[in-house]
């Protein structure tokens, strides 16, 4: 009466990044016999040895576009792919390494390698969306697992994911945490950043990182007036907005208003 | 004062200990106000030793600290960050699973109730709230079977306040500093030097009848004028105070206030305000299934008006900018609550100023917003 659904092609593909969003696929544990059930690894270097050539329905894509070669690899990724889900920061914004936005990236380049004629590198590190139409951008640094289990069921039923876009503060204070911008004036950037992580920051006392992303009307401007009156100094306003999400708009934005 | 003389006895710390010990012997799970993390926070408490003795707080807009009372008391402190809605109406909540076996679908839409309450610590703005949730989840054509069963079986120890926090304007809204209804028992903490001592009073038999079990004598009348001297000298120094004036007709004439724009350039959309508010209780429905598609669960959790998918509709959100948002937010609190539900959705407890990390003062933005009119 309910035939088991057939298995849907599932493919991991991974550009810059650091392989932290992908390892939280295999953290999964339990639900990955699950998710084996439903789904056929066809590619996943990370898990699997050999690759499969193909169609995938589902194209998980972890980490930026930083070089030529990558910038060609996403087009083909994405005709391969029926449904593409790009997976944290790097993928979604840039990552930490679009750092070099801000700078001239061939002097790093210069200073760091001894042969600096074999890198071929792209001026900017940059979002999957900025090369090819995406499906859905799944936030974080690294990407909340059971988040990605909501994508990847959401996905399989054809639903939209339950994926809130409101502030971190909403899931801080939904978990009863004590705010530790307002009671013990550390600088978070919660009221900014996307939801999604469960609050770890301030659950340790700590300010949040915004490593999410911006939420979805973030107000910057009146987050820095608030932190620079704790006493945040320009500089260091910077330096808060430019981490993970450094090139997501309203944080590049912002931290080019502060500075020394 | 009869509320203050009805069944009126004195308990010291050790009757107050007797009080949480009867409670948990008639199977209460008794929460009440502790230290946590800098705030003060509702959690399961056993022992008067965890309650805040000795400490005080300072609250004005945007900022809360706690710190070591000049005073040796156990409740002079006014509200913290959270309220008592998160155990009535939890943040997170479960509402139906169903799921496929053996071919049949098979629904679990039993109402979860776990073992009754006891709120430990109630203030009078907090019972305020407590009755205009009341009104939201009971009143209506469909009551909230677990909120009944919770409110139903909750047992009520309610505190007068000796001191009113710096954002605190509960006697501009005519529910507070002094406990009138809604509670089983009420404490005064009598005096400020020494060994503690509460003024017992009792509203309900249930209340009457765990009295009678805790060592206790007979107030005298100068501990009942003392108990009503400390009201008094709580409501005298209040943080606070709404304008005198006809706020809820004005806000609904002043949808295009200038005001708004200067609220939409200072505002987070953070939800911060909505979330510490004792009375607000927009959720979203969440509808999830698992990855075998056999199991499908909805979930309630709470949402904000700040958030721009909860005025989602087909098509995109009613209310994209923060300004709408903002505008929305004190309207239906303070202009259209009363239409919907008979009563004001603001109580007057000042969370909303104190944990707003832009110290948006919701008592200077309401007195702006009627003081000067737009054309
Ligand atoms: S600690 Fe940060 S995330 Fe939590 S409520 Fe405060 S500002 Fe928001
Ligand atoms: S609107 Fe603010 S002051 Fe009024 S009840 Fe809510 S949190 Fe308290
Ligand atoms: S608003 Fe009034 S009742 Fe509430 S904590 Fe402050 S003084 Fe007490
Ligand atoms: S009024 Fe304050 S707490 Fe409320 S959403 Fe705006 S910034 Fe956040």
């Amino acid at each position: 009466m309910y035939p088991a659904p057939r298995k849907t092609r599932l493919a991991v593909w991974k550009f810059a990044s650091c392989d932290g969003c992908q390892l939280s696929l295999l953290d999964c544990e339990d639900a990955l016999l699950e998710l084996a059930e439903v789904l056929e690894f066809a590619y996943f270097p990370e898990a699997l040895s050999r690759p499969v050539r193909g169609r995938y329905a589902l194209s998980l894509v972890e980490g930026s576009i930083s070089t030529p070669k990558d910038a060609e690899r996403i087009r083909a990724v994405r005709r391969r792919s029926d449904h593409l889900v790009t997976l944290g920061a790097c993928a979604t914004a840039g990552g930490i390494q679009a750092l070099r936005n801000f700078a001239a990236a061939g002097e790093f380049v210069a200073a760091v390698y001894a042969h600096p004629q074999y890198i071929a590198t792209l001026e900017h590190s940059s979002a999957i969306s900025a090369h090819v139409p995406v499906d859905f951008e799944l936030r974080g640094c690294p990407v909340n697992k059971l988040q990605l289990l909501e994508v990847i069921s959401a996905f399989l039923r054809g639903r939209r994911p339950a994926i809130p876009a409101y502030s971190l503060c909403i899931e801080c204070k939904s978990r009863a945490h004590t705010c530790v911008l307002v009671a013990t004036r550390q600088a978070c950037l919660g009221p900014v950043t996307q939801a999604g992580c469960g609050a770890i920051c301030p659950g340790c006392h700590r300010g949040c990182y915004g490593c999410f992303g911006p939420q979805e009307t973030p107000n910057t401007t009146a987050l820095s007036d608030a932190l620079a009156a704790l006493g945040v100094s320009r500089a260091a306003l910077q330096r808060l907005y430019r981490t993970f999400n450094a090139d997501a708009p309203a944080f590049r934005r912002e931290s080019e208003r502060h500075g020394e | 004062m009869s509320r203050q003389t009805q069944c009126a006895h004195v308990i010291d710390l050790e009757g107050l200990q007797q009080l949480l010990d009867a409670l948990r012997e008639r199977g209460y799970r008794t929460l009440g106000p502790t230290v946590r993390d800098g705030a003060i926070a509702y959690e399961d408490i056993a022992s008067v030793e965890e309650l805040p003795r000795g400490w005080t707080d300072e609250q004005s807009p945007g900022a809360y600290r706690l710190r070591p009372s000049d005073t040796d008391t156990v409740f002079g402190f006014a509200v913290g960050p959270q309220s008592w809605k998160r155990p009535l109406f939890p943040s997170h909540q479960i509402l139906w699973r169903a799921g496929v076996a053996g071919g049949k679908v098979q629904l679990d839409s039993e109402p979860h109730i776990d073992a009754p309450l006891a709120l430990i610590g109630v203030r009078a703005c907090e019972l305020s709230a407590l009755a205009i949730q009341d009104r939201v989840w009971l009143g209506g054509a469909a009551p909230d079977a677990e909120y009944r069963a919770r409110r139903a079986d909750a047992f009520i120890v309610a505190v007068n306040c000796a001191h009113a926090g710096g954002n605190c304007f509960c006697v501009s809204m005519h529910t507070g500093p002094e406990v009138t209804s809604g509670y089983d028992l009420a404490l005064t903490e009598l005096g400020t030097e020494g060994e503690p001592t509460f003024l017992v009073t009792c509203a309900t038999e249930a209340g009457a009848a765990v009295l009678e079990t805790l060592t206790r004598r007979a107030a005298r009348d100068d501990e009942i004028a003392a108990a009503q001297a400390v009201v008094a000298h709580t409501a005298a120094s209040m943080g606070r105070a709404m304008p005198e004036t006809d706020w809820v007709s004005r806000l609904l004439v002043s949808p295009e206030h200038p005001r708004w724009n200067a609220l939409a350039d200072r505002c987070l959309a953070c939800g911060n305000c909505t979330m510490v508010c004792p009375t607000c209780f927009c959720t979203n429905l969440e509808d999830t299934s698992d990855l075998s598609g056999l199991q499908v669960t909805r979930t309630r959790r709470w949402d904000s008006c700040f958030s721009v998918d909860f005025a989602y509709v087909h098509g995109g959100s009613v209310r994209p900018s923060i300004r709408a948002r903002y505008r929305q937010w004190i309207t239906h609190k303070l202009a259209t609550w009363p239409q919907q539900f008979g009563t004001s959705g603001c109580v007057g407890c000042g969370r909303c100023i104190s944990w707003c990390p832009v110290g948006i003062d919701l008592t200077e933005e309401v007195a702006a917003l009627c003081a000067e009119t737009p054309d």
